[in-house]
């Protein structure tokens, strides 16, 4: 594989190979009655090397399932029933079990949600983070404790050798997500996923843990992957956004874009329910906020159509039909939704 | 219901609250931590004060004081003109459906076997208040004021979304006409669509019901589009409160001043370059 990292690549698409190419991924869970229901259903997209690509979404939009799919760790009822995940060139979703092993934690990382259960409470931190090293490398004793040293130095510049002698339990959650951090990072991996890293933390701990993966990516030319239902979090902080519901990409494109002027009706929809910025409060405080109708879908009703179908503002007849393919509007953002063409 | 509220006595005083717990260390040592500190404030009746704050600040302790499930070490809390510190426990009890809590996760603060009628039926039951037969009436009436379906009354909690949970939660804390809703971090949990959807329903209810909330966030923009007034705390001390606009466009202490700069904004993805 060509060697491309850096910001300026990702502005490049044509010429750089993307670093992870997911292409109409579908995956279902069965429960225990047998029952199928589709999680996500026909999920394309790329991150660029270097790029960081937030992915919005809320419950039930399939967001979690994705971080899980991409390197086949989903739970004994998920299936993968077709598509593709290529990363620096291979399907994983074909790789052989020896192959995928060295790549999952070592090229591709996962943080997953809630700190305090990723980390082993009677194991001290320094332990856990040298694991992961050895589980990819091998070498001395003494090298792995300097290189664990090292990495809680990335993300502890103050007191790492005190971190290290710790356990979980007494540490803040920002602290227990910076561990999960240099956990992630150990091995250099070319892609960090990080499920709603920040959605148990204080809004000036979450400021802090975003300012740490912005060093890191940067140190480190990361690609990250961002999952989060909160639209604010990526704003200054993602290149690009994509925004799913119900198993499906709603809208993609760059962050300014998405966020700025959202084009889908779900997207907009999603940013008009928000409380105004502090600056903009006096004439709207304690007035109703704009909500979208109804729940969001269950997916055993599922008919043909465009899944925000029913809770849609601008929705037409055609929408009850078919699903709307991506359609292209420039500079790589695209919508999925009859308005702006078929 | 519903009417002005700007001359009446305060529904809630806090004067001088104080709260500490006895830690026991590692070899036995007593180590006392400062929960509340001096904490004063009042809230108007049907209005609104958030109090915000980081994790640790003392929120949650503050709560169940007022919630009497915790006593304050000393200092008084005055409720429609009583100083409910000084109430023994049956005196306590006897209070207690006035001043209910809205906790922030309702997957775990609900039975998930319990159906929702149960669920919403329970505070009338163990208050011994309503005959049975008026019970089940009452109770399915509390479902349609938060906007549940009447198809769903038999459906345990467990089958509801996040956000009809928090409804449920709701419809719970209302069963007994309680005067104060205490919100703490209620809104937190739940996704930006259905965040806004209960913050509608905690306006519509205020209105018509002429509620009184005490919001306990970390939400500097929920905050600020639901209070009437705002207090910051940090450290298990209040450290600044004021009208809502005042504290949101002026804020004068350090603390306040970090919370909104923390405080993540969509314009960020128009306005600011990206920072590498």
């Amino acid at each position: 594989m060509a060697e491309v990292h850096g910001k300026t690549m990702a502005n490049l698409p044509k010429l750089v190979s993307p670093l992870l190419q997911v292409q109409d991924l579908h995956v279902t869970y069965v429960s225990r009655a047998g029952q199928k229901s589709p999680a996500l259903a026909g999920l394309s997209f790329e991150v660029q090397p270097g790029e960081t690509l937030g992915v919005l979404g809320e419950s039930g939009s399939g967001k979690s399932t994705l971080a899980a799919a991409l390197l086949r760790l989903l739970p004994a009822n998920g299936k993968i029933e077709s598509g593709a995940v290529l990363f620096e060139g291979r399907d994983l979703l074909q790789a052989e079990p020896g192959v995928l092993q060295r790549i999952r934690g070592a090229r591709i990382a996962v943080i997953f949600q809630e700190p305090s259960l990723a980390l082993h409470p009677m194991i001290r931190i320094g332990e856990q983070v040298k694991d992961v090293l050895a589980a990819h490398e091998s070498s001395s004793r003494s090298a792995m404790r300097q290189k664990t040293l090292q990495l809680l130095g990335e993300v502890f510049p103050m007191d790492a050798g005190h971190i290290a002698e710790s356990y979980p339990h007494q540490l803040s959650g920002g602290q227990q997500q910076r561990v999960l951090i240099a956990q992630a990072i150990a091995c250099g991996p070319s892609l960090v996923v990080a499920d709603e890293p920040t959605a148990s933390l204080d809004p000036s701990t979450q400021q802090e843990i975003l300012s740490l993966f912005r060093k890191l990516r940067e140190k480190f030319r990361l690609s990250l992957i961002l999952i989060t239902h909160n639209p604010a979090l990526l704003a200054g902080f993602a290149d690009r956004v994509l925004v799913m519901y119900a198993g499906r990409a709603a809208e993609a494109g760059p962050v300014e874009k998405v966020l700025g002027s959202p084009q889908h009706p779900y997207t907009r929809a999603l940013l008009q329910s928000m409380p105004s910025e502090i600056e903009g409060h006096v004439n709207q405080r304690k007035s109703k906020l704009a909500v979208i109708a109804g729940e969001a879908p269950n997916f055993e009703m599922l008919a043909n159509g465009c899944r925000f179908e029913a809770r849609c503002a601008d929705r037409m007849e055609l929408c009850t039909k078919r699903e709307p393919a991506a359609v292209n509007l420039g500079e790589s953002h695209a919508v999925s939704c009859f308005k702006y063409g078929e | 219901m519903g009417l002005s509220h700007d001359k009446a006595e305060p529904l809630l005083i806090v004067d001088n609250l104080e709260k500490v717990y006895a830690r026991r260390g590692v070899r036995g040592t007593r180590r006392e931590v400062m929960a509340l500190q001096g904490v004063s404030f009042a809230i108007r009746p049907e209005s609104t004060l958030a109090l915000v704050g980081e994790s640790g600040s003392g929120k949650s302790t503050l709560a169940f004081c007022l919630a009497c499930l915790e006593r304050p070490t000393s200092g008084r809390i005055i409720f429609q003109g009583g100083e409910i510190t000084a109430l023994d426990e049956e005196q306590q009890r006897a209070l207690r459906p006035q001043i209910q809590l809205v906790f922030q996760d309702p997957a775990r603060s609900l039975n998930p076997r319990f159906s929702a009628l149960e669920l919403v039926n329970e505070p009338l039951l163990v208050q011994g208040r309503v005959y049975k037969r008026e019970r089940e009436d009452r109770a399915r009436t509390l479902l349609a004021q938060v906007g549940l379906p009447q198809e769903k009354a038999l459906q345990r909690a467990e089958e509801f979304s996040g956000g009809q949970r928090q409804r449920l939660a709701i419809a719970r804390a209302l069963a007994l006409e309680p005067k104060l809703l205490i919100l703490d971090e209620a809104l937190s949990a739940l996704d930006c669509s259905v965040q806004a959807q209960i913050a509608n329903l905690l306006l519509e209810l205020q209105s018509s019901l002429g509620l009184t909330y005490l919001f306990i966030t970390h939400d500097f923009a929920m905050a600020g589009h639901l209070a009437d007034e705002i207090a910051v705390m940090e450290r298990g001390k209040v450290v600044e409160q004021g009208a809502a606009d005042r504290v949101l466009r002026e804020p004068q202490n350090e603390v306040t001043r970090r919370l909104i700069a923390a405080t993540p904004k969509l314009s960020a993805a128009v306005n600011a370059p990206q920072v590498g």
